[in-house]
């Protein structure tokens, strides 16, 4: 099936096309905005047979992913490259890189004032000059839908104009994709979304401890997909010791530190078991409950 | 988490990519993931059941909306609620990811008890697999949009056909048994797209063989040859005469109003006659029906009023001498009031365009006033008479009956559905009343539409239902991997305790 899209609300729409789905809204004159979705569209239209046609160098190490054609598989490239002294594949950025790609189409040419593609969660944000939006953060995805319905949102960041900020990410062992670490979440801001989403993937990586409660298996046993190979993922977090816990939020903040101190995010909010670091900038941006 | 089972499609089968072994390729997108057996692909969509390929969704409950604005009925104390059927009770179990069952003997997915105003109701709710199953589309236009019978294509692809033209709509009967398994691979592979994105409210286009090109999408206008259409016809030409003649009159002396079906002259026709008009002289060519009334003045076509005419002075046959005069003022227009002129006749008796006078042009503008948006609007048919019953009662023709006999109520995604009379049980609802992304699809191909059954408990069991797997409500919402949208306030609520005879 081809991609499709079907309209949320007055001005969200969904835009649907295999495992990537977008939330995106644009704000602006009617028309400005009615002009931008189908912009988007356009655009959207490719992102998947593009991506797919250089799937195989996208699941390998970044390193030797050289001479990709497709926009967003740069994107891709690009931000995972900082990280090539580690295993990491292009497909780490995959999911920021696709709501970069179509954010700029959804801007255009200026009309816009501020809009956002949210593609499950990883998030490409447009601010024209005294714009800003706000950011709720879900810290335990599992209880916030168990319901269907009321998220129960942990925390709030402000993020304006004048902040460094157009992107936001988050990684962990609970999401859509596998982890190497056992946060239940990482969120990062960085200056893209394909940044947040590398940083937010490598600091997830490093929240970690040994502790028998934790369970992990090779990647490719549990998924026929996977680009991580015999890597061990997590597949379970028992409940953790205070010391455990501690030692691997110290662990996951030093990583975010070292990102910081080489300008690859932001900031960062680290979750494990109900508690909460927070690394950088964030701490002004943010409230949390 | 809930399956919707595809029974019909084969493990992947010839044009399925060469999988590794225990592994099946999905192909519903290009990424083509490998699943081994009990796994999801990488969209969460699709799965690998028991070696079927199987679209896996939550299932899709509806909390009726108590205001006008359309909010979700609150839940006591602001926490989720806990499933207790209250007063309100405001929840339906819809079949939007309930999944479906093979062999057909199994029991609907969920058979759901839901007491409500002191009846004990019953919803049967499954996702059909139809192959027997049709979109009608209805395009509110007069612009031809080609031969009635001819072919529709998409892709290349026959995917349905024209239709008999309706009142101020063309219609297109698209998909079909026929398309879906009678043709090619492609053909049939194309047509389950159409009818997928058309129950799913998603633009389709099309081309009409010797006709138009054509965008057609659920609840917006269609786009003909790339142009929106804006207004539908206030009515024929004779109609639209008769409406407005009282407003023409001591402001012009003659309206000829163009319309591909029946062109109007007000002077001649009935309405004018009743007002006294002097007769104008002014002689339109085609075929007259009854005094004022003409078949044929022009081709079919995207010109005025659904006519191939963009120079309305091609229609004058004559003007008659004896009757014309000097200075007579004559307007002409369509029947959406989208094009018009106005002319006076000189001496020698031609018509002269003019300046139309405020007066004129006002009732030129009360006749798109009176047009009513154009849009296209998609009824999905289906047959639900065949083994799908079983999945109901052991009996299945009891359920035919229960349907006839108003005792249980049909509804497709909490849509009210009309049941045709007759033998079986075909059920047309409107996709718009439908939830957002109701339909699926299975790669035989064949189009998965939700489909309830709502009746009282007593009446279930006395149609021989399967009364050992009724779940109680709060079952399924302790259970039952869901999500909850609004109860669409437009349609009738299923569970409301009368049977189907009551007003």
């Amino acid at each position: 099936m081809g991609p499709t899209r079907a309209r949320l609300d007055a001005r969200r729409w969904h835009f649907q096309h295999g495992p990537i789905d977008l939330v995106l809204e644009a704000f602006g004159a009617d028309a400005a905005a009615a002009a931008a979705y189908e912009r988007a569209w356009r655009q959207f239209a490719t992102v998947l047979d593009d991506l797919v046609g250089e799937l195989p160098a996208l699941r390998g190490e970044v390193a030797l992913a050289t001479d990709l054609k497709g926009a967003v598989a740069r994107r891709m490239v690009a931000a995972c490259l900082p990280y090539r002294d580690v295993f990491v594949t292009p497909m780490a950025a995959v999911a920021g890189a696709v709501a970069e790609e179509v954010l700029g189409a959804l801007v255009g040419d200026g009309e816009v004032t501020k809009a956002y593609v949210n593609n499950g969660g990883d998030i490409a944000l447009h601010l024209g000059a005294g714009e800003s939006f706000r950011i709720g953060l879900v810290a335990d995805v599992d209880r916030a839908t168990r319901h269907g319905h009321r998220i129960a949102i942990d925390g709030t960041f402000e993020v304006t104009h004048a902040l460094p900020v157009r992107g936001v990410a988050t990684s962990g062992w609970r999401g859509r994709s596998w982890s190497l670490g056992i946060a239940d979440s990482v969120t990062v801001l960085a200056a893209t979304a394909a940044a947040a989403d590398a940083a937010a993937t490598m600091i997830a990586n490093a929240v970690n401890v040994d502790h028998p409660a934790i369970r992990r298996r090779p990647a490719f046993e549990v998924d026929d997909n996977t680009d991580l190979g015999r890597m061990p993922v997590t597949v379970d977090v028992g409940a953790l010791p205070e010391d455990a816990v501690a030692g691997a939020l110290a662990s996951g903040a030093r990583r975010a530190d070292d990102l910081l101190g080489r300008g690859l995010d932001w900031g960062a909010v680290i979750v494990l078991q109900s508690r909460v670091r927070v690394v950088g900038g964030v701490a002004a941006a943010a409230r949390l409950h | 988490m809930t399956t919707h089972a595809d029974p019909l499609s084969e493990p992947p089968g010839e044009d399925a990519l060469q999988a590794q072994p225990g592994k099946i390729v999905c192909n519903a997108c290009p990424v083509l993931c490998q699943i081994s057996a009990g796994r999801a692909g990488a969209c969460d969509r699709y799965a690998n059941v028991a070696g079927a390929l199987t679209r896996v969704d939550p299932l899709l409950l509806m909390a009726r909306t108590l205001d006008e604005q359309g909010a979700v009925v609150p839940f006591a104390g602001g926490e989720p609620w806990d499933g207790s059927v209250t007063g309100k009770a405001p929840v339906f179990v819809t079949g939007v990811g309930s999944g479906t069952t093979y062999p057909d003997y199994k029991p609907a997915p969920f058979i759901v008890a839901s007491p409500q105003a002191g009846v004990d109701m019953v919803t049967v709710v499954t996702e059909g697999i139809f192959s027997y199953c049709s979109f009608k589309v209805k395009i509110d236009t007069d612009r031809y949009l080609g031969p009635e019978c001819a072919p529709v294509r998409c892709q290349g692809e026959v995917v349905g056909h024209v239709t008999t033209m309706e009142y101020g709509s063309q219609m297109l009967s698209l998909g079909g048994v026929h398309h879906l398994t009678g043709g090619s691979k492609k053909e049939g592979r194309v047509t389950c797209e159409v009818m997928l994105s058309l129950g799913n409210r998603q633009p389709v286009e099309m081309q009409i063989e010797g006709g138009t090109q054509l965008v057609v999408q659920a609840g917006h206008a269609p786009v003909i040859n790339g142009v929106e259409e804006k207004r539908m016809r206030v009515g024929c030409g004779s109609a639209t005469i008769g409406i407005f003649a009282q407003q023409w009159r001591g402001h012009v002396d003659e309206v000829v109003v163009v319309d591909d079906h029946i062109t109007g002259v007000l002077s001649e026709h009935q309405a004018g006659r009743f007002l006294d008009m002097r007769p104008g002289g002014i002689k339109v060519i085609g075929r007259k029906s009854t005094p004022g009334r003409y078949f044929q003045v022009a081709n079919p076509g995207l010109g005025w009023g659904g006519t191939d005419i963009t120079d309305p002075l091609k229609i004058i046959k004559s003007i008659d001498r004896r009757e014309a005069w000097p200075g007579e003022r004559i307007l002409m227009v369509s029947t959406t009031g989208e094009d018009y002129a106005y002319f006076v006749l000189d001496e020698a008796l031609r018509m002269v365009p003019a300046e139309i006078p405020a007066p004129v042009m006002k009732v030129v503008e009360r006749i798109g006033e009176n047009c009513e948006p154009a849009l296209c609007t998609v009824l999905f048919l289906g047959g639900a008479g065949g083994s799908l019953r079983a999945g109901v009662t052991e009996n299945p023709i009891a359920l035919t009956r229960s349907i006839k006999d108003l005792l249980t109520r049909v509804t497709c995604g909490g849509a009210p559905a009309y049941v045709w009379p007759g033998g079986g049980i075909m059920v047309m609802a409107d996709v718009m009343r439908m939830p957002q992304n109701a339909f699926g699809w299975v790669p035989t191909p064949a189009i998965v539409a939700p489909i309830e059954f709502t009746l009282r408990r007593a009446d279930y069991a006395a149609l021989g239902g399967h009364m050992d797997r009724v779940r109680p409500l709060a079952d399924i919402l302790a259970h039952e991997r869901h999500r909850v949208v609004g109860w669409d306030a437009a349609n009738p609520w299923p569970l409301d305790g009368s049977d189907a005879r009551a007003p």
